[in-house]
């Protein structure tokens, strides 16, 4: 039986991590659910006992059923008749098992119905699912549109679709138009109220919509007419039961074919408007796209395992010149690259993880009592450590993912450009990661402001301030070294004060920011687990040399040459 | 209308992938190298009694197995994916029984429990692979029974008749029976569905008497186990289920092994093809698939 939960010993030391102890007890309000529900945990052990059992099932879904489909997923796709999708049998199957298994609304409270885990774990079953097939993870993350309606909707809401994603009805987020990618400011779906019918009604076309056919939407229309800006832009619930949306077309993709993309027409669909008008952009997708984004980070991250144990299998396997290719150092540091960037990817994807944890829980906990000053400042803090992990661990995870598919190509030779093998799926799944939920361009646009006012610098150093084994000891040194190029560097750049000049080296900035974060959170890892020392190793070894990299592009940049650059 | 289901489950040694230490030097099994694991067919077989509870509101669906205290795993397994309840058949006496002994155990059990409609189980078990049990225990409750079950399609309410599609030698049939019966299902019926993350958490705690004893102080939260009564898996005894000790176990078995010889398989599994262009084409998908060709 295969198992990817209990076949990967790192999921289980990145789930029992100290912080989950706080992280539960606020999740779980001390308690209070035990003996209100008949599933709900006693105490702290038994909660991660809980999670654990039911990662269990996730490992097993993924092993048994959803990854031995993902070829026959990938070649069938979905197709759609009369406005409505229909999804590749092997989709069918694997979402009968999670809804069967009770795998929706996992983080959802228990009055919804849902399982109330933490982000944690419920990322953890998203980086499993997305190991057996990435285009299977968007169906079924976009469960996470429901955290958005429990967010931002009133009780009435929350009430009639919650428990319905719980129940296993599916979810979309309807944002992007022809016309609105990036730039969602410009989205002009017509949401006009009629006072005869008291309710909203939706005109227009949205365009790329995973799931487009989903039971339940959430749409970002412009509720304020003759506004141009995202202030006009107001976010709304489409129930699919009402009618009015019909999918004119699926696009036909390179990769996650599994997932239907579709273009959706509005004509006078019914839909119920979420939370206050106006608000739609600038603050609830916002949110939404946080918590997408670490749902990418996950699918990025479980890619990255993947396409490692292609790589490793072939190279294992593989006997050329008379030994098995993975004893050739020129294969064997590709492999050993390929573990190092997967475990970093996980690494920060958990750590990201448990800051969203922190402060969502405390959010809520805001909405049903006044939070003590010590709680408002640790809300502060998660929060805004959650805030600068996740485009930074969006932009590293997705460009991981990419270079460890491309490298498992590479592992395969000839053989690896052919449909043959697992690792052409992963090459092209891999490659949307970095453009969807943002761009890793974009990432960077976030980012960098945590450069400049020294966020990843000040959790840098608290990480050094951490007490490690002295055998890591040579590990700490060269990531300190990293570090102080990386504030020497950032210095060099912000002193100029040309934004222009700040915006050409961002990225190059953001990457040496990640490169000591990802190094320490491995050596946190191998401090506490000595399995972790080789990829912590290997990960330095090579951040260090990026890093050096980036320090003499930047050192020796003329900042006139910009003109050489610019069209 | 409910139904009273009562399904038929055995703990067996997970045989699919033997090594070379699977049998000891005496040529008993070596159950400390392989795992035990729910008959996968009796797994159909819980599939089917659980779309029966989810077509008829009300059904219950109850568990029946004998082996060691450690079986009451089968039990939990069982509740993990939907069913009811439990009944662990465990006893010294009861033990090293062979198919007759087993069924004979089974239905005074079954007639102890009373009420019931469908006796549902897999068609065999992978450790005796003998197709006996489920028959012999038909003919001592003296009801019909219906073998190689694929699918039950309904019960009908009013005149209390059931409907199969069976497995036969190329092909399917669809028959009709009366309840009470029992039912044999085939390892081609629908894979039985996962466990579920809300039973899960409920019922993890769930054990039987044996097992609480072998815990010992390790056992934690113990006043749930009077809270929740449905934590207390029973076990029944061959005196519980008012048993005849020579009818159970190693007494009640004529089966004799006379040797036990080791073999070596050597001819692979066999396929016949026919030319046309279908067969072919799976073939060649086949073969592509293991990378044979291609």
């Amino acid at each position: 039986m295969a198992n990817f939960y209990l076949d990967n010993p790192s999921m289980k030391h990145h789930l029992h991590h100290p912080l989950m102890k706080r992280i539960v007890e606020l999740k779980e309000r001390d308690f209070a659910d035990k003996d209100k529900y008949d599933y709900a945990p006693q105490d702290f052990e038994d909660a991660m006992d809980s999670y654990e059992k039911v990662l269990e099932i996730v490992g097993e879904i993924c092993g048994e059923i959803i990854a031995p489909n993902a070829e026959d997923v990938d070649h069938e796709g979905p197709s759609v008749a009369n406005g409505r999708v229909t999804y590749a049998k092997g989709t069918q199957e694997n979402l009968d098992a999670v809804r069967k298994a009770g795998l929706m609304g996992i983080a959802m409270p228990r009055r919804y119905n849902g399982l109330n885990f933490p982000i944690v774990p419920y990322i953890m079953a998203a980086d499993l699912v997305s190991r057996a097939d990435a285009g299977f993870e968007n169906l079924w993350g976009l469960q996470d549109c429901a955290e958005t309606l429990y967010e931002f909707g009133n009780d009435d809401q929350r009430e009639r679709y919650i428990p319905r994603v719980c129940n296993g009805e599916t979810m979309s987020m309807d944002l992007t138009e022809p016309d609105a990618g990036s730039d969602l400011q410009s989205v002009m779906l017509k949401a006009t109220y009629s006072e005869k019918d008291n309710c909203w009604y939706l005109n227009g076309v949205k365009r790329f919509i995973t799931n487009g056919d989903a039971d339940i939407h959430l749409v970002l229309a412009r509720s304020e007419e003759g506004t141009k800006d995202g202030r006009g832009l107001s976010m709304f619930i489409y129930d699919k039961r009402n009618g009015g949306v019909n999918v004119r077309r699926i696009e036909n993709k390179m990769g996650i074919k599994g997932s239907p993309t579709c273009e959706l027409v509005f004509k006078n669909a019914k839909a119920e408007l979420c939370g206050d008008r106006k608000l739609g952009l600038i603050k609830y997708v916002m949110a939404l796209m946080n918590g997408a984004r670490l749902g990418i980070m996950a699918q990025a991250v479980g890619l990255s395992e993947a396409a490692y144990r292609e790589g490793y299998a072939y190279a294992t396997e593989r006997k050329q010149f008379g030994k098995a290719i993975i004893e050739f150092p020129a294969i064997y540091e590709m492999v050993s690259l390929m573990r190092a960037k997967a475990d970093a990817s996980r690494s920060m994807l958990y750590e990201t993880a448990r800051f969203v944890d922190v402060y969502k829980a405390l959010d809520d906990i805001s909405k049903e009592r006044k939070l003590t000053p010590e709680e408002r400042t640790e809300m502060k803090k998660y929060s805004k450590l959650a805030d600068a992990f996740t485009p930074m661990g969006k932009g590293m995870t997705t460009e991981y993912a990419n270079q460890n598919a491309y490298d498992a190509i590479q592992i395969h030779g000839g053989s690896g450009f052919m449909k043959d093998y697992a690792c052409e799926r992963l090459y092209r799944d891999a490659r949307i990661t970095n453009i969807y939920e943002g761009t890793t361009q974009l990432q960077v646009v976030a980012a960098i402001r945590h450069v400049t006012t020294g966020t990843y610098l000040n959790q840098i150093r608290e990480y050094e301030a951490i007490e490690y084994k002295p055998e890591l000891a040579g590990l700490q040194n060269k990531l300190k070294a990293m570090t102080d190029k990386y504030e020497k560097l950032v210095a060099m750049v912000t002193e100029t004060k040309d934004n222009e000049y700040i915006d050409f080296q961002a990225r190059r900035m953001v990457e040496a920011a990640a490169h000591c974060v990802l190094g320490y959170l491995l050596l946190q890892d191998a401090n506490k687990d000595d399995s972790f020392r080789r990829s912590a190793e290997v990960y330095v070894n090579y951040g260090q040399a990026e890093v050096e990299k980036i320090s003499s592009f930047i050192s020796n940049f003329n900042r006139e040459d910009l003109t050489y650059y610019r069209q | 209308m409910s139904l009273k289901i009562i399904v038929l489950a055995k703990q067996v040694p997970d045989t699919r992938n033997v090594g070379k230490d699977a049998m000891k030097e005496d040529g008993t099994i070596n159950r400390a190298a392989l795992p035990a694991i729910f008959n996968p067919e009796d797994l159909n077989a819980l599939e089917q009694a659980l779309r029966l509870k989810d077509a008829y509101p009300g059904t219950t669906v109850t568990l029946l197995t004998m082996g060691p205290g450690r079986a009451a795993e089968i039990i939990r397994e069982g509740l993990y994916r939907g069913a009811d309840g439990g009944y662990l058949l465990t006893d010294r006496a009861f033990a090293g029984a062979d198919t007759l002994a087993t069924s004979y155990a089974l239905a005074t059990a079954i007639k102890k429990i009373k009420d019931y409609d469908i006796i549902i189980g897999g068609r065999q078990a992978i450790d005796g692979d003998t197709a006996q049990v489920g028959p012999q225990v038909a003919e001592k409750l003296g009801l019909t029974q219906i073998t190689y079950a694929e699918e039950i399609l309904n019960v009908d309410e009013k005149t209390r008749r059931i409907t199969v599609k069976r497995h036969i030698d190329g092909g399917v049939e669809t028959v009709e029976g009366p309840l009470p019966i029992v039912i044999t299902v085939n390892g081609s019926a629908a894979p039985c569905r996962p466990r579920n993350a809300k039973l899960v958490q409920k019922y993890k705690r769930a054990l039987g008497a044996q097992e609480k004893a072998a815990l010992g102080d390790a056992l934690t939260h113990t006043e749930m186990y009077e809270s929740r009564p449905y934590l207390n898996i029973t076990e029944w005894s061959v005196a519980d289920v008012n048993g005849d000790t020579a009818q159970c176990g190693l007494s009640g078995s004529p089966t004799k092994v006379k040797t036990i010889q080791n073999i070596v398989f050597q001819a692979k599994e066999s396929k016949t093809l026919t030319s046309s262009d279908k067969d072919i084409e799976d073939m060649i998908v086949e073969l592509l698939a293991n990378h044979t060709i291609g």
